[in-house]
């Protein structure tokens, strides 16, 4: 038996719980597309923001990591004692303002760093290669690298400070295109979003023509009927974007979970250094609830808009 | 109430429907606009109702140009009118309930302030066992007590009904027109669209506006 039976069987009965029907059907083949189509565009939009979030938040940290960090490169002489003159460079960086630390890297480090390239056993004591010195800069002293470059300049004549900022600027430059395209996919996805929205509100003033009449007839405002149709939306917009929004949320909570499990294994960590631990804070996640409440918005928005300008036209 | 001076109404490029119609509709009136199928007597009722606009003359309207009104105004207008339409135009999806309240729900009032008011009437017009029912579950004659009700709900200053008699039973409809006649002698001016000569005949006061090849011709009480 239908919920709608009983009422029929008791008819005197108006229970207090009785809320008057939508004037606008809500139940309709169409209505139900569009709550599908606003599930997934939302999903879309939300996964672009998100990845578009990680990726800025992951670029920040290379930054911050790459910025607060200097080498010194250290050329000595042949007939130059290298270990005396590293520890006389790390020392003048030590006492240099803003220094948090100046490590000399031993032979043994550099020689470590080199296997990847070199192989192991190689004695590399013999070979002219460059000494380093790697500087942690105390926190917001990274961009003030003027006087360690005089006292590295005062110590020794072969050593040069890196500062790492051709390569900071080449990996911000990535970041800013990979962001920026990710706003342009986010605007493509609401720009289809829109029109999806705007045919379907034309189709439900189309097959609502009738209702719309009558309302006229019976002395309804433009307003009064544009509400009716705003209010339709709006529960539309509601389900879906709830739906599309829902779903982009576990899928960063499944990345997360996902991530922290694999990064214990041998790539998982290089991963992690790329790209971050593929997990949303507090605010990305308030970004895709703000990006919920705008499409729900937005839909409600939309609709009303065109409904007014096709009652405009109508006597 | 309703002054129209010498309206006239073409489709297109096509001949005049309705030409030269020069009446009025004093307040607090009782007529029937009667003439045989096809004359244009559904078309003048849309006049009257302002869903059609003349493409000559001048209607007035409580004593508005209605042709200069804004939609607001408009709007206003037609708060004043009760229109019972031949087909009936109930919403399908809402009960007949809803349907009755549906104009004093667009004035924005709650439910619970029309509730009493809406199933009086219902019950008055013989539907108080059909409040929940939707348009598609009654009867022709169910149909259209409910679309009378919903023109009589809000107390217009004018009814215009289109064949309101025409499916219903002769008691029905004497019941009907009775709770025409009551409204009348309220203050309604009511203007009723009928073929039907007898019901014509029950309403020895009411004005006669006949409708024939295009022209309107008002004929008085004591001219008939």
């Amino acid at each position: 038996m239908s919920a709608r039976e009983p009422d029929l069987l008791e008819p005197r009965a108006l229970s207090a719980a009785y809320r008057p029907t939508a004037l606008i059907p809500t139940d309709t083949v169409a209505s139900r597309a569009l709550v599908v189509v606003i599930a997934i565009m939302t999903f879309l939009a939300c996964l672009t923001a998100g990845a578009a979030i990680l990726i800025g938040e992951a670029s920040q940290s290379w930054r911050g990591d790459v910025a607060e960090s200097v080498t010194i490169q250290i050329r000595p002489r042949l007939d130059e004692d290298a270990e005396a003159l590293l520890a006389k460079v790390a020392e003048a960086a030590r006492t240099s303002p803003g220094v948090a630390e100046a490590r000399p890297l031993s032979l043994a480090d550099t020689q470590a760093l080199l296997e990847p390239w070199l192989g192991r056993g190689l004695d590399i004591s013999k070979l002219p290669l460059p000494r380093l010195v790697v500087v942690r800069m105390r926190a917001g002293h990274g961009a003030d690298l003027g006087p360690l470059r005089t006292a590295v300049a005062v110590a020794s004549s072969e050593a040069n400070l890196d500062d790492h900022s051709a390569w900071l600027d080449r990996l911000t430059a990535m970041a800013n295109v990979i962001v920026s395209f990710a706003g342009a996919v986010f605007l493509l996805v609401i720009v289809a979003m829109s029109t999806a929205v705007g045919f379907a509100t034309r189709g439900a003033v189309a097959n609502g023509r009738e209702i719309v009449e009558v309302l006229h007839f019976v002395g309804a405002s433009d307003g009064f009927v544009a509400r009716q149709f705003q209010n339709h939306f709006l529960g539309l917009g509601l389900r879906g974007s709830l739906a599309g929004g829902g779903a982009a949320a576990l899928c960063f909570l499944a990345a997360s979970v996902l991530s922290a499990w694999w990064r214990n294994s041998a790539g998982g960590a290089e991963l992690a250094a790329l790209f971050g631990a593929f997990s949303l804070n507090v605010l990305g996640y308030f970004a895709l609830v703000a990006i919920c409440i705008g499409v729900t918005l937005l839909t409600a928005y939309l609709s009303r808009w065109i409904v007014l300008r096709h009652l405009r036209n109508v006597q | 109430m309703i002054r129209f001076e010498n309206v006239g109404l073409r489709y297109g490029a096509g001949p005049e429907v309705l030409g030269g119609l020069n009446f009025s509709i004093p307040p607090q009136s009782f007529q029937f606009l009667t003439g045989p199928s096809g004359a244009g007597k559904t078309t003048l009722l849309r006049l009257m109702l302002l869903s059609l606009r003349p493409t000559r003359g001048a209607i007035r309207i409580f004593g508005e140009d209605a042709l200069g009104l804004s939609k607001d105004e408009l709007t206003k207008v037609r708060r004043r009118i009760g229109v019972v339409f031949q087909d009936f135009r109930l919403l399908e999806h809402l009960s007949t309930y809803e349907n009755v309240a549906l104009p004093l729900r667009v004035t924005g009032k709650s439910e619970s302030a029309y509730r009493a008011e809406v199933t009086e009437l219902l019950d008055w017009v013989g539907l108080g066992e059909r409040i929940h029912a939707p348009p598609a579950v009654l009867s022709g004659g169910e149909k259209q007590r409910a679309a009378i009700a919903r023109a009589l709900i809000a107390r217009p200053e004018l009814l215009l009904a289109d064949e309101p008699t025409g499916n219903v039973d002769p008691t029905m409809a004497r019941r009907l027109l009775r709770l025409f006649v009551e409204l009348h002698k309220s203050g309604t001016a009511v203007v009723i669209a009928t073929h039907d000569i007898a019901l014509m005949d029950q309403v020895g006061h009411a004005r006669r506006l006949y409708v024939g090849d295009g022209r309107l011709e008002v004929l008085e009480p004591e001219d008939l």
